[in-house]
């Protein structure tokens, strides 16, 4: 969600019931203005918070002129006080993959894993127990990633592909129809496009390129790993992942009032198939 | 600008060489250039006399025509802008007789074309005076300059190829020559030949109004309701979203068509459910004043749903305001339409197509006989069924499976059923009343895990089979979400009776307490630091399904008499020990709770540290996500938001089925066994010819003799 429209955003997104407190708001809303400067940020998104056992971790994020260029994450304990996270690498992504169990609110906090690595000694191979100590911060650059590439998500006309590349702020877009609101098809994934490069040539020929730029959530795996509601006697569209639950899509119809939010312990929701 | 001011002086220093040039080109030029659509009219009222002039007015007339959208601005915006496209238009097709000469073809299609509009153009040239130009010349001398730069790329690609130079060359002739000659030049204009700007003005024109096949829509007209739209609008930067006004403009045409019936059928659940939340607020209005008795009691039952949802705001939990304060009503509404005697906004559970907000429910005494109906209905229906199975079985071979005996569930108002749940799915909704839970119910709850779907009557299909519906799930689900997070500081709650404490602890644990009237409340900050500081107010809920454990070896025995046939198997499981389950008693200390793989069950946090003193405790369940409590100190309440799940960190692994049960004693009769080789064979046959040995002669001379017998 927009920095800039917290309050209003806060609001619109609360019915999955993570809100933010008062004292938390205010001094994010102040903060953030902050960060948007030092960094020199086009916009700034307040990402949401991932629940730790001890402290929660505030998460926003900077995006330059092309929005669909690679964010850069901050995290905050206390929401004064920001650092950036690296960007994600494919590395971090196998190391805190095995992974398990809660954050705990300390960035410098080590998960210890142990591992089983075939050590060769001349022509024997032995099997030598090493243990792998992950960093959080490691952990937390990555799920925040995962999260992004997964469901993050914007609603179709949002953003538009200018010819040159760069992908701006629609600022002509208000908003789906009502039964636009309520497909699937028209939200798509905040981030560069992946399976669109697999589409057949018939069902590309019908897409608007300098809309339709994105993946939609149509042909997301699992299916049904979205539930779509409408709020407020259809007033305000409402999707949450049950991927990753925790992360609340807003949308309120004919208006521009849209974003996500996580609020969740930053652990995928593995045992979907058995739950749908 | 430098440019315009370098043109200026160029114009200046060309002037006296511009009086020797031909007529032609100046008249022509000057009679249309420094006019707006609307000066130009005049011409065409000459143009029936002269018999040539009809093909110099044409043009004019769409010009003024193209002019007219824009005259609405006129009033807003300065003068110079809403003559834009009459003077670029010129201004190129002065240049163009040099460039093109094969335009004069289209020239008639373009006066059929605008032939209507000539008309009109007469009557507006008639009433704006003529002199005016001359005034106007001057003022507008330096906006044609500028537009001829502003629209300089769009010319050439009009008018392929035109080389700039020489149009601003051009331009400025005409533009001092108006000034100038005008007056001698206008009458000229009359009888002079149809200029080549004039015919590649029409020629442009006729192409720029061409009718798309496909949409019927025709660029002119495009572009100029997309200058209205814009210049009405005044977007920032509008040249970025260009594109999209274009898309606007369309679109544009045909929404008129279809609105009204399409909206009228998306909007109608907004309407229904506006009209419903209505009747919520004209509830207290509706009743009056004469039953203030019984509005009293209604108060005391219904909680400060907005009090507990300000606590949970500091502690970042909760539904927003808005949403908190519809539940209250509706709240009240439940309060005022049943009998209740203490009603708390138990939480809100999400589904996958709507929520569940959870009301919980004391009724008063010896009201909710409702219930008690229910259940035998219920209870007789399952008698009835068992009964058929019996009937059945009479005939067809039976199962010695015998299923283990049914935990009965406990009464309402003790156990799990201490409290009645009304769930709706959104404020103003009807409410409805949750079956109580029977063990089995929570015992397979524990082992499935499944998504809500926000309507009641869906079959919960799962393994293993879940026995009922979700309504059935949700309230197996809500027992153990109060069970496990239901906490509350210490001291708040006391025992009632300290007489019967022994008997009933034996038993495991008492099930009754009161508030207790000396709590002088408990420091925050201890209730941040020590997690013994907060109990269970809720009975732990035994791996059975109940809170207070019930022993099935009683019930089984008495059967026993009752089956004899039974009575086999009966022995046999007796050697069984059944263990009571004992769990934790009520009123015990959170900080006891297990841990979930290194995890702590529990999470405590004042809810601000910025200003300490006036922080509130606020308390996380860990196991149930979703789950928090608040305490002030004095007061505490409990909210659940979320899933309905319990966390793990493991994957969920479905329980294996039960191995495959015997069909019938294997014994060396019906085991299966390798057929004997021809060895084995013989060699059995000699065994018994050994042992028959004796016998057999006699047999051989009778078999001989068969053997003869047959022969024959």
């Amino acid at each position: 969600m927009d920095a800039e429209s917290l309050l209003l955003s806060l609001e619109l997104a609360s019915g999955s019931g993570q809100g933010l407190s008062p004292d938390r708001r205010a001094s994010l809303l102040t903060s953030l203005m902050l960060v948007k400067r030092d960094y020199r940020y086009d916009r700034v998104l307040f990402w949401g918070r991932i629940l730790g056992l001890v402290a929660d971790y505030y998460i926003a994020q900077g995006l330059k002129e092309d929005q669909l260029a690679p964010r850069k994450t901050l995290y905050s304990l206390n929401c004064m006080e920001w650092s950036l996270l690296p960007p994600a690498t494919e590395e971090m992504m196998t190391q805190t993959s095995v992974v398990k169990g809660r954050f705990m609110g300390d960035p410098s906090h080590e998960y210890e894993h142990t591992e089983l690595q075939k050590v060769k000694e001349g022509d024997k191979v032995f099997e030598e127990e090493v243990v792998v100590q992950i960093k959080e911060e490691t952990r937390l650059v990555s799920i925040i990633d995962q999260i992004d590439k997964a469901v993050a998500i914007i609603p179709r006309g949002a953003l538009f592909k200018t010819p040159f590349g760069p992908v701006h702020v629609n600022r002509t877009f208000e908003g789906l129809s009502l039964s636009e609101a309520k497909k699937l098809s028209s939200y798509f994934h905040f981030r560069e496009p992946v399976e669109l490069k697999n589409k057949t040539l018939l069902e590309k020929a019908a897409l608007d390129p300098s809309l339709d730029f994105m993946d939609s959530l149509e042909h997301d795996i699992p299916k049904g790993s979205w539930s779509i509601q409408m709020e407020r006697g259809n007033a305000l569209v409402v999707l949450r992942s049950l991927l990753w639950p925790g992360l609340t899509f807003y949308h309120a119809p004919h208006t521009k009032n849209c974003g996500y939010i996580y609020v969740g312990t930053g652990e995928k929701n593995i045992d979907l198939p058995f739950m749908l | 600008m430098e440019e315009l001011a370098f043109l200026k002086q160029e114009k200046e220093n060309q002037e006296p060489a511009e009086e020797e040039r031909p007529w032609e080109e100046m008249t022509a030029a000057s009679s249309q250039d420094p006019k707006p659509g609307l000066l130009k009219t005049p011409e065409s009222e000459q143009g029936p006399e002269t018999g040539i002039q009809p093909r110099i007015s044409p043009p004019c007339s769409p010009q003024s025509r193209g002019s007219t959208p824009l005259d609405d601005l006129r009033g807003a915006s300065s003068p110079p802008p809403p003559q834009e496209p009459s003077s670029t238009l010129s201004s190129r097709d002065v240049a163009a007789p040099w460039q093109s000469d094969k335009t004069t073809r289209v020239i008639t299609e373009a006066e059929t074309l605008h032939s209507d509009h000539l008309e009109e153009s007469h009557d507006k040239g008639e009433s704006t005076p003529h002199q005016t130009c001359q005034s106007e010349g001057n003022a507008f001398q330096q906006p044609q300059q500028t537009d001829d730069h502003l629209y300089g790329p769009k010319d050439v690609s009009c008018s392929n190829s035109i080389r700039k130079e020489l149009r601003f060359d051009i331009f400025q002739e005409s533009d001092s020559n108006s000034n100038y000659y005008l007056n001698e030049a206008e009458p000229g204009a009359s009888e002079m030949a149809p200029s080549m700007l004039e015919i590649a003005i029409r020629n442009a024109k006729a192409y720029l109004l061409k009718t798309s096949g496909k949409s019927g829509l025709n660029l002119y007209e495009h572009l100029s309701n997309m200058l209205t739209k814009v210049l009405d609008e005044r977007p920032e930067n509008a040249v970025d979203i260009i594109e999209n006004i274009s898309q606007d403009v369309k679109m544009a045409h045909f929404s008129k068509k279809l609105d009204t019936l399409q909206n009228e059928n998306e909007m109608l659940p907004t309407y229904e459910i506006a009209e419903k939340q209505k009747a919520l607020f004209l509830q207290g209005n509706l009743e009056g004043a004469d039953q203030e008795l019984e509005d009293e009691i209604a108060e005391n039952s219904l909680p400060n749903v907005m009090e507990s949802a300000f606590y949970f705001e500091q502690a970042g939990v909760g539904l927003g305001t808005d949403e908190t304060y519809r539940i209250f009503l509706a709240l009240k509404q439940l309060t005022d339409t049943h009998p209740i005697q203490r009603c708390r906004f138990w939480g809100k559970i999400l589904g996958l197509e709507m929520n569940y907000i959870v009301a919980e429910v004391e009724f008063r005494e010896g009201e909710d006989e409702e219930e008690v109906e229910e259940e035998d209905v219920t209870e007789e229906r399952d008698n009835g069924d068992s009964e058929g199975e019996e009937d059945d079985e009479d005939e067809l071979p039976r199962s010695f499976y015998k299923a283990p005996q049914a935990i009965p569930k406990e009464e309402s108002r003790t156990g799990a059923n201490k409290y009645v749940y009304f769930v709706c799915n959104e404020p103003g909704r009807p409410w409805v009343k949750l079956p109580s839970v029977t063990p089995a119910q929570i015992v397979i709850a524990r082992k499935i895990k499944k998504f809500f779907t926000g309507r009641l009557d869906t079959p919960i299909i799962s393994y293993p089979p879940f026995p009922g519906n979700e309504n059935n799930y949700l309230r197996a689900q809500i027992a153990r979400i109060s069970a496990g997070t239901h906490v509350s500081p210490l001291g708040f709650y006391q025992f009632g009776e300290e007489e019967g404490e022994e008997e009933e602890e034996v038993e495991g644990g008492r099930d009754t307490f009161e508030e207790n009237p000396d709590f002088e409340g408990i420091q925050v900050t201890d209730l941040v630091e020590s997690l013994s500081n907060w109990v269970h107010h809720v009975q732990h809920i035994l791996p059975q399904g109940r809170c207070n454990w019930f022993n099935p070896k009683q019930k089984s025995e008495e059967e026993e008499e009752e089956d004899e046939d039974d009575e086999e198997k009966e022995e046999k499981e007796e050697p069984d020990y059944i263990e009571q389950e004992v769990g934790p008693p009520l009123l015990t200390p959170i900080s006891e709770d297990l841990e979930i793989q290194n995890t702590p069950p529990w999470t405590t946090r004042l809810s601000s540290n910025i200003i300490p003193q006036y922080a509130i405790a606020v308390l996380r369940s860990n196991l149930w996500p979703g789950a928090y409590a608040f305490c002030n100190g004095k007061k505490f309440e409990n909210l659940y938001i979320g899933w309905g799940h319990k966390y793990s960190p493991d994957s969920y692994t479905p329980p294996v089925p039960p191995s495959v049960c015997q069909e019938y004693p294997s014994g060396p009769e019906i085991t299966e066994i390798d057929d004997p080789t021809v060895e084995e064979e013989q060699a059995f046959k000699v065994a018994q010819e050994a042992t028959i040995l004796p016998t057999e002669e006699g047999e051989e001379t009778e078999e001989d003799e068969d053997e003869e017998d047959n022969y024959e």
